[in-house]
């Protein structure tokens, strides 16, 4: 039976990790390459670095850190921010990245998903999708790290991303990240009850029942979280271990 | 003792790369190339494979007589192969992936969709899924069965001769996750990036 993924995630910033609130208010939270080791060894079942400097400057660190976390660790390694050209994806990819994270540039032409996802297969493309809800069960995406409003319906544009190739979609909902107040369950569940690929549940994780409702409401595929592993409140172990009293399936 | 990692643009092999290092250290002399003469003096060779079943054949096909020659050091030579997703896929007669295309014919069968009846079953399968081993395999020496795997693919090997199969995973169906024939190895999940328990099958590999 397929287990349901745990995944840390470490939102670096020049070569650091950090996390912030709603997207801002940065906190120092360590040394990627040293956090994502002891993931791993902790049993996290992939590592995902989202670069939240890289739409811009600095995207040499992030290939490092890239490249010195391939060679540790031994699971799959998920790569986003400031991916815009199939070189791009290259680059990661030959650094030893898994699979790589399109976010703005997916919203802004999602033919690039197409092209990317048809050059180096649907298994390394992911589509990260961030949305703010904007009236009952109606979420509109966002991009440029939550910047931008785009008018996109989230729904809608989730089903585009799967026609053009997409193997996954990391959802964050904005208004929950770094809330510690819980997934937005009913997102997550619009968006994969009208999506065939797996969803990754990504921001407000505060405790592990959270994990729970992501999963078994929801209905995701993997659960993403950052600060509750970083601030060491409850390990990979502790997480898997609750998950599985409650039945849920987890590779332990 | 030799081992090549054939690299013949199949996408992305930086995992494989980096696993098989790990775990070679010094003993081994690892070579990733895709050069002819390296390949035929290699003792050992692994065929990754990522991207479509076509994608890769025309990959394979492309490079002149690379087909040749792993046929003859894997077929013919009876010299230890390990064919990974894709790799394994293409030991089939004939794929479906993107358009009908043949494959190497090594393993007579087919390669085709996971029926994921019709959506109860998201696709690509990706994650962690447990093995069952179907017979006693030279690669899954002291690995515990129902050992977790990494996988991430929407199509499967389905071979004529079940007698190959070494281990099967369940998901949708119950889904062919490796092969065994004599020197003949492939794995449809990736033991590269399947933690400390895929590299124990890696070095297995490496110590046959």
């Amino acid at each position: 039976m397929l287990k349901n993924r745990i995944i840390p995630c470490l939102d670096v910033k020049n070569g650091r990790v950090v996390k912030g609130i709603n997207f801002i208010e940065l906190k120092d939270a360590g040394d990627p390459v040293e956090q994502a080791k002891i993931y791993s060894d902790g049993g996290a079942d992939e590592i995902c670095f989202l670069d939240i400097t890289a739409s811009n400057e600095n995207r040499d660190t992030i290939i490092d850190i890239v490249r010195k976390t391939a060679k540790e660790c031994f699971v799959p390694l998920t790569v986003g921010g400031g991916v815009r050209s199939l070189q791009n994806i290259t680059d990661l990819l030959l650094a030893g990245a898994d699979k790589v994270s399109i976010n703005t540039a997916a919203v802004k032409n999602i033919g690039f998903v197409k092209e990317a996802s048809k050059k180096f297969g649907s298994q390394c493309i992911v589509v990260a999708i961030d949305v703010k809800k904007v009236s009952e069960n109606k979420w509109e995406v966002f991009t440029h790290g939550g910047r931008n409003k785009t008018g996109i319906n989230a729904v809608e544009f989730a089903k585009e991303v799967e026609v053009n190739g997409a193997g996954e979609i990391l959802l964050t909902s904005m208004d929950k990240d770094g809330t510690k107040s819980g997934y937005d369950v009913d997102l997550l569940k619009a968006i994969s009850k009208s999506t065939n690929i797996p969803v990754i549940a990504s921001g407000g994780v505060g405790t592990l029942d959270h994990f729970y409702d992501g999963i078994v409401k929801g209905g995701a595929s993997a659960v993403l979280a950052a600060s509750i592993f970083h601030y060491g409140e409850f390990t990979i172990k502790d997480t898997k271990e609750y998950l599985k009293s409650k039945d849920i399936p987890v590779r332990l | 003792m030799n081992v090549t990692i054939v690299d013949y643009q199949s996408g992305n092999i930086s995992s494989v790369i980096n696993s098989f290092t790990e775990v070679a250290k010094a003993k081994v002399n690892l070579e990733v190339t895709s050069d002819l003469k390296k390949i035929k003096s290699s003792d050992k060779i692994v065929l990754p494979g990522q991207g479509s079943f076509k994608s890769c054949v025309d990959s394979l096909n492309s490079i002149n007589g690379l087909v040749d020659t792993i046929k003859e050091f894997a077929i013919i030579n009876k010299k230890p192969l390990l064919g990974i997703c894709v790799g394994l896929q293409m030991f089939a007669d004939v794929g479906y992936e993107e358009a009908e295309t043949k494959g190497l014919g090594w393993i007579s069968g087919k390669v085709s969709k996971i029926d994921n009846q019709n959506g109860k079953f998201k696709l690509p399968h990706i994650g962690w899924n447990e093995i069952e081993i179907q017979k006693e395999s030279k690669i899954y020496k002291d690995i515990k069965n129902k050992s977790h795997m990494y996988f991430v693919h929407s199509y499967e090997f389905i071979p004529k001769d079940k007698s190959v199969i070494s281990a099967t995973t369940n998901y949708s169906s119950k889904i062919v996750c490796s092969v065994e024939r004599d020197n003949l190895f492939g794995t449809q999940f990736h033991p590269e990036k399947s933690d400390q328990i895929g590299l124990k099958i890696i070095d297995n590999f490496l110590k046959l």
